[in-house]
């Protein structure tokens, strides 16, 4: 018997642009609120797990067409070329910079390398999460 | 300026490589990679060697934060003598690798995880910051739990539950050593926490966070009483992983006995050292028995490891610049000579396919280099003259008669006299006699087989009889050893 699950499928298609735009906040005001790349890498997982209850793995794979084996490892690049960069300039590995823009809609913003390493952070912390869910659903 | 990044280099290229590793799928590439890599570690390394020996210590404050608020890693002579003989290991069992480890293996992320396995090994010898040094560990420990696994056959899943069980429960209580100790002293960099502990004299509760991180240190190290894992689980693995795990991962538990008992506590030596010495002792003990016991030759070199371990232990227990010097000289010589035999024995247990001794036999005639090879190994091992065994076990005898340890030295001596008779049984059993079945291997994949082996016994060999040109920097690290205000005051800068 096919079980009719439209009312999950409906709610996950509106919750989802949700829990991912959480994500992206707590991602951004990791510096000065609770939050972070952890964090904000695992609520992303947790959308991307909420579409495979919802659909199945072909859906997900179809909705997010990202190898996650490879989002680890450009994640650890990200990460260690943030770090690496200080290096070339002769200060100490993962010295970080930041400094005040002036951006033309948010207005007067402070940019901080330290949200490169976090970008990293996010990235492995959503490939892994991903690679572990994916392959232990998709093992017989 | 100059802020030294250079000293973390060795643990930046392995950890790069790695990284690009997890791209690459083709597995040509990845070999040549993973050997190229190594190759240019063994060069960073001895120039951070050079750099030390000309300028003394070298540290580095991560981000650039001052040395107790950041994480520093600093790199005396100790660290870069033991990150060079990493590098040397890791390259040759790269080598040894491409021959032996299979296709299959190394289509599954082989070598990105052998490369994260000296990310962790490297960053674990560089560190200056406790925390720090488990994060390595774990490091280390993670891509071993994998390497010990990768195959999935049953005896390797069996053995890495165990593996993984044992070593979960030890870094538990790592953590509760480092909280305990954090929150007596207030400081993680290890050069505070040494200045903290000279100030307050070490009273009572620190020797017990002393003894709880023995405890720690000798689950990963495997000295006596908690070396219960050991066997059983390197025995699961492959030759070129059971030597990368036979070289390094029990010298980094020796390597942090060794840090924390010359840094940090040392203003109790008559409690701390006389329980460290009576454990290596004890280990050699339980070792010999383990090496003489078996007829396996992968247990035989299992149980030289813990015997190793004990002498170590035993050499580090002294508290003198003899036994100091010793104990660091036999820890490189026993780092080396170890790889050396693991990868010989894979070679007889590839050749005759089995590791009974009972079944070998002739295998000289068919394979006089690789004989000769595991021959000068063992007398390596056992510390006969030329080799590199022998100094390092004379200057821990000279210095268990300079404290009147006259027991230790007594079992020391003996024990190399068992140490000898195991391995002179492989190769009188292996080696001599008459075949006892046709085998037959291809000369290509014996060549870089057997390549690796003899490169490290040449290592062991050179260091012996060189050991004129590499005492100065033997003495500059046992000086920092002997003299915790020299490494306290280069970290703090005071």
């Amino acid at each position: 018997m096919k079980t009719n699950d439209i009312i999950l499928q409906t709610a996950t298609k509106v919750a989802v642009f949700i829990i991912i735009m959480f994500a992206v906040r707590l991602f951004f005001s990791g510096h000065y609120f609770a939050g972070g790349g952890f964090v904000g890498g695992l609520i992303t997982s947790a959308a991307i797990v909420l579409i495979m209850i919802a659909f199945d793995l072909k859906t997900a794979k179809k909705i997010v067409p990202i190898n996650y084996r490879y989002l680890i490892g450009s994640g650890l690049l990200v990460s260690s070329f943030t770090g690496l960069f200080p290096v070339l300039i002769g200060k100490p590995f993962l010295t970080h910079f930041y400094s005040y823009y002036q951006l033309p809609i948010i207005g007067k913003t402070s940019l901080h390398t330290a949200t490169l390493f976090d970008l990293g952070v996010y990235l492995v912390v959503v490939g892994v999460t991903m690679t572990i869910i994916q392959s232990i659903g998709e093992s017989e | 300026m100059n802020s030294h990044n250079i000293v973390l280099f060795p643990v930046l290229l392995p950890l790069l490589t790695g990284i690009l590793l997890l791209f690459f799928r083709n597995v040509k590439v990845q070999r040549m990679l993973s050997v190229i890599s190594f190759a240019i570690g063994i060069g960073i390394s001895l120039y951070l060697i050079q750099q030390v020996a000309e300028s003394g210590m070298l540290t580095l404050d991560v981000s650039n934060w001052k040395a107790p608020f950041g994480i520093t890693i600093a790199a005396d002579m100790l660290s870069s003598l033991l990150v060079l003989t990493t590098n040397i290991i890791a390259y040759c069992v790269s080598i040894y690798s491409t021959k032996s480890i299979g296709l299959e293996r190394e289509k599954f992320y082989y070598y990105a995880v052998f490369h994260f396995l000296i990310v962790g090994v490297n960053g674990a010898f560089l560190t200056g910051d406790i925390f720090n040094l488990f994060v390595f560990f774990e490091v280390m420990l993670m891509a071993s739990y994998v390497l010990l696994v990768l195959g999935g056959t049953k005896v390797q899943l069996r053995e890495t539950l165990k593996y993984i069980l044992v070593n979960v429960i030890s870094s538990a209580i790592f953590v509760i050593a480092v909280a305990y100790l954090y929150s007596i002293v207030g400081t993680l960099n290890m050069a505070h926490i040494a200045s903290r502990v000279a100030e307050s004299g070490q009273p009572g509760i620190l020797t017990v966070i002393a003894v709880l991180l023995m405890i720690v240190f000798g689950l990963k190290g495997a000295v006596f009483p908690l070396f219960f894992w050991l066997p059983g689980s390197y025995y699961a693995a492959p030759a070129p992983v059971l030597a990368l795990f036979g070289a390094l991962l029990t010298k980094v538990g020796i390597y942090s006995i060794f840090r924390t008992y010359t840094l940090i506590f040392t203003h109790d030596v008559s409690y701390t050292h006389a329980f460290l010495g009576a454990i290596g002792l004890l280990s050699i003990v339980v070792g010999v028995i383990g090496a003489i016991a078996y007829w396996d030759i992968k247990k035989i070199i299992i149980y030289n490891i813990v015997i190793a371990v004990g002498v170590i232990v035993f050499g580090i227990s002294l508290n003198n610049d003899a036994g100091t010097m010793g104990a660091l000289l036999y820890l490189v010589h026993d780092m080396i000579i170890k790889a050396a035999l693991f990868l010989l024995v894979g070679i007889m247990a590839k050749i005759t396919g089995t590791n009974d001794l009972r079944e070998m036999g002739g295998l000289i005639k068919a394979y006089p280099w690789v004989g000769w090879t595991f021959f000068l190994a063992a007398i390596s091992l056992a510390g006969i003259p030329p080799l590199s065994g022998f100094p390092g076990k004379l200057l821990i005898i000279q210095g268990s008669i300079e404290a009147k340890a006259y027991i230790g030295t007594f079992i020391v001596i003996a024990s190399s006299l068992f140490v000898l008779y195991s391995v002179m049984k492989i190769f009188i059993h292996g080696f001599w006699g008459t075949p006892k079945k046709a085998f037959e291997m291809p000369a290509r994949s014996l060549y870089s087989m057997a390549g690796p082996a003899m490169v490290l016994v040449a290592v062991s060999l050179a260091i012996g009889s060189g050991l004129e040109g590499i005492f100065p920097y033997l003495s500059q690290a046992t000086e920092t050893l002997m003299n915790p205000d020299l490494y306290i005051n280069a970290v703090l800068k005071e």
